[in-house]
């Protein structure tokens, strides 16, 4: 079908502010996503340098009171203000996330494309590792890989990248699979481009949109399971301040109605996998250039 | 413009028209507000009669008939005007009033036949699906009904075809099924749109004529929308012209070629390749740039060395599911025959000279488009050699030919200019490409300044160059093309159908640009085609080909006129022609 918008001319490209600006006026929900995501950033940022108190300190004689003018989130069992702590943990929070999804979207995109666009043995080899670990149960086989590899945060992030690679892996290869015999592909080719430059520089750049849903999503997923492993006493160590732990600790006074305990880094947590899904969508009409008409 | 298209038949002044159609305006919301694709148009249809809508890309044809069948999608929108088809009001007709006209009373078939079918069922199954669904046929006699509808759409062998998926099907084969589907419910109105392009001229008129011949049987109404005007004349009683929205002509067939009275229509006649004119001919009355030279005579016939010699070259490819391990297993042994390989070019040779331009013209599954990537090197001959100014190229393995010294020599113009430029690089990147890759280390400004200077070449304002592919038209996308492959001077560039996706004054255009560019650069041309008219223009020799072998090579003004072989006499008359 012949789009009527073919007959008026092009404008020239518009700068990418006014893309983003209109990309948030056309979808109010992603324009919420980003001020969260902007306020998450700005958190993990400048957060330990501006909190009221010391996330470490304890003050047996304040402990356990709700929610106050001040201690706005309440203070937990050994008087440390869980408002100051919530900001605190999300440093940490973002660290793993951001580290593990950079970590697994260099390597397991790559491996992706490879795969897809060679096929193969590359194809093989990389298809049977990824069969290897889906047909694990993902959260059991991060729990193994921390405990096997020792309780550090650099092995959180090993963990969480390895438990998301089949997911890269197989975006990355139908798309590059897809776009293998392209005319586009075949036209590099004749301008002496080798195959490898071909994969890197005209195959990824047209997979970064759909790259880009993938990587808000398991930024959510990764923030969760780090969360996870925490809770359940591998991973990050109290007294760092981090959200799993947190929710963790205040399991148990939930009953004796001291809900705050859990409640706020609990919601927090929400918030950021929250922020991270609705991310997604803006993120890919952001980074397609066909967006922009 | 308003033009009433009153000129209905004897008959139809007795009884209201089928379709009516008055001060029809659609309009589409975009980002930029409100785009009106179709403005005021009027249209009346008789049945029986057969209604052709010509225009280019962007004129509305479509939206035309797609808001008949009110099919628009959610962008778009009736701004104004009735649409009146049977005595029913379809503009503000009921979802479910449509729904029961549509398939019933009005039917549609589309341009890509096999994306129209599912592919995973046998294509009987799907006749008898619509058969049912439309109370046609119980399922007790479904079967027999649907091979009587496949014998209806001329196939042979209809119990056979009955049990045929889609793949296993030519594209004419699957139009036919199609048209079967769409006339299954026998309804009063058939809208083809561009039901025939991407089909072979052979299988184009056999389509065309059937769907004449179903529509006189069965005295239905037909609008068939087209950007070709030799067919819309050829199978339609009257045309209609449509440019930006608008209809700027409307008559019977002979009047419209006899005496086209808008600007529009003269100019879309002008560019429509047909016999005894020259490529200065289909361009509009008045363009030909004064600088532009006068039509080169053919190239005086040069001698010394050819620039390319293929010697009985040979493409093989095994055959799908014959030899396989289970057949194997079970001591099924396939015959011989099932068992060799099938030849797609099955041994031929052929010599391009300096300066010479070889058309290559065949039907889709010829071994055209193989031969042309054997010689392109991005694919590898089974046997035979490909001898580039004396080096046999075809001996080093297409992989590695990348970064052999002879890849800035021959260079591809690629059949479908939006396919080929990387969606994600501007207009002077995909340009820049081969010089950064293979030029001559050119860097920054000297750069952008050879990407300026090629834009010139084919006419590319320089204000296009920082556009993405999306942002272009057909015509400047194409020209990035053409500028991309001439980049690196190359002394071969195989044009593989460069004008098949474009309008036909867009083809005319370009070409224009690039006869001018191969006298002005002194390249060879191979040009693949399945346009005899489109060839004969351009080429001084043709070669004609029929599955994998070459069943006519000569010079292109005498095999157009005295053609010796059979298959060349049936190409030639199955291109449509304006009835003069």
């Amino acid at each position: 079908m012949s789009l009527a918008t073919a007959t008026d001319a092009p404008p020239a490209r518009d700068n990418l502010f006014s893309h983003a600006r209109h990309i948030m006026a056309e979808n109010p929900v992603t324009g919420i996503a980003f001020g969260l995501f902007a306020l998450l950033v700005v958190a993990a940022l400048i957060g330990p340098y501006v909190v009221p108190y010391d996330p470490l300190a304890s003050d047996t004689a304040a402990a356990l009171q709700p929610p106050s003018a001040t201690h706005w989130f309440g203070t937990d069992q050994l008087g440390r203000d869980i408002f100051s702590r919530v900001v605190v943990a999300s440093r940490l929070d973002m660290t793993i996330a951001v580290a593990s999804v950079a970590l697994v979207f260099v390597v397991g995109g790559f491996a992706g494309l490879a795969a897809g666009y060679f096929g193969g043995w590359t194809d093989q080899i990389v298809g049977r590792v990824s069969d290897t670990i889906m047909a694990f149960p993902l959260f059991v086989l991060a729990m193994g890989i921390v405990a096997a590899m020792g309780n550090t945060v650099t092995n959180i992030i090993i963990a969480t990248a390895i438990i998301n690679f089949p997911l890269y892996v197989r975006v990355a290869r139908a798309e590059a699979n897809i776009r293998r015999e392209a005319g586009f592909v075949q036209a590099a080719r004749l301008t002496g481009n080798s195959e490898l430059r071909i994969l890197l520089g005209q195959i990824a750049p047209n997979i970064l949109p759909i790259m880009m849903v993938q990587v808000s999503l398991t930024m959510g997923y990764a923030i969760l399971n780090a969360a996870g492993l925490s809770f359940i006493g591998l991973g990050v160590r109290p007294p760092t301040p981090e959200w799993g732990i947190m929710v963790a600790e205040g399991a148990s006074f939930i009953i004796s109605g001291e809900w705050w305990i859990a409640f706020f880094p609990g919601v927090t947590l929400m918030l950021a996998v929250f922020c991270f899904n609705l991310l997604g969508d803006g993120l890919r009409d952001l980074v397609d250039p066909q967006r922009r008409t | 413009m308003n033009i009433r298209t009153d000129i209905a038949h004897g008959a139809n002044h007795m009884q209201p028209p089928l379709l009516d159609v008055q001060d029809l305006t659609v309009e589409f919301a975009t980002r930029r507000g409100a785009v009106r694709a179709v403005e005021k148009v009027n249209l009346t249809l008789g049945r029986g009669e057969t209604l052709g809508i010509v225009g280019e890309s962007g004129s509305g044809k479509s939206v035309t008939s797609y808001t008949v069948m009110r099919i628009l999608d959610r962008a778009g929108r009736i701004a104004e005007g009735t649409i009146t088809f049977g005595g029913v009001d379809v503009g503000n007709a009921s979802e479910s009033t449509v729904r029961a006209l549509r398939g019933r009373e009005m039917s549609m078939i589309f341009q890509n036949p096999r994306a129209a079918l599912n592919p995973i069922r046998k294509v009987g199954k799907q006749i008898e699906d619509v058969l049912i669904e439309h109370v046609q046929a119980q399922p007790s006699d479904a079967r027999e009904k649907a091979i009587e509808v496949l014998k209806a759409v001329r196939i042979a062998r209809p119990e056979e075809r009955y049990h045929a998926y889609p793949f296993e099907l030519s594209g004419g084969m699957c139009q036919r099924i199609v048209i079967a589907l769409a006339l299954a419910c026998r309804p009063q109105l058939l809208i083809a749109d561009e039901p025939t392009t991407g089909l072979d001229v052979t299988t184009q008129k056999a389509v065309m004529d059937l769907v004449v011949e179903l529509a006189r049987e069965r005295n239905m109404a037909t609008i068939l929308i087209t950007h070709d005007l030799g067919l819309a004349a050829a199978y339609c009683d009257r045309v209609m012209v449509m440019e930006k929205g608008k209809v700027v002509e409307s008559a019977t067939a002979e009047a419209i070629f006899r005496a086209p009275q808008h600007v529009y229509t003269r100019k879309l006649m002008r560019a429509t390749p047909r016999p005894g004119i020259g490529l200065r001919d289909l361009l509009p009355e008045g363009t030909v740039p004064e600088a532009a030279p006068p039509m080169p005579a053919a190239m005086p016939a040069k001698t010394g060395e050819p620039l390319l010699v293929v010697e009985n070259l040979v493409k093989e490819y095994p055959r799908q599911g014959s030899g396989g391990g289970f057949a194997k297993l079970f001591g099924r042994s396939a015959d011989a025959e099932a068992d060799a390989p099938f030849r797609a070019v099955d041994g031929i040779s052929f010599e391009v000279a300096r300066g010479e331009s070889l058309g290559l013209v065949g039907e889709s599954g010829c071994g055209k488009s193989t031969t042309s990537m054997m010689v392109m090197r991005l694919a590898d001959p089974t046997s035979g050699r490909i001898l580039f100014d004396g080096e046999d190229i075809g001996a080093m393995p297409a992989r590695r030919f990348a970064r052999s010294s002879f890849r800035p020599r021959i260079q591809l113009v690629f059949q479908d200019p939006t396919d080929s430029l990387n969606p994600r690089f501007t207009a002077a990147r995909a340009i820049a490409d081969p010089l950064m890759r293979m030029g001559t280390g050119l860097g920054g400004g000297a750069l952008r300044a050879r990407v300026e200077e090629l834009a010139g070449l084919v006419g590319l304002p320089t204000q296009f160059l920082d556009r993405f592919p999306h942002q272009l038209s057909g015509g400047q996308k194409a020209r990035v093309g053409i500028a991309r492959a001439i980049a690196l001077d190359p002394d071969l560039v195989v044009l593989d159908e460069p004008t098949a996706a474009l309008d036909v004054s867009v083809q005319a255009v370009v070409l224009n640009l690039l006869q001018d560019l191969k006298v002005r650069l002194g390249m060879s041309y191979i040009f693949v085609s399945h346009d005899l008219e489109v060839v004969r223009m351009l080429c001084d020799r043709v070669i004609v080909m029929r599955a994998g072998r070459i069943v006519e090579e000569g010079r292109t003004a005498e095999v157009m006129a005295a053609p010796k072989a059979d298959y060349t006499r049936e190409l030639l008359s199955s291109i449509p022609h304006p009835p003069l």
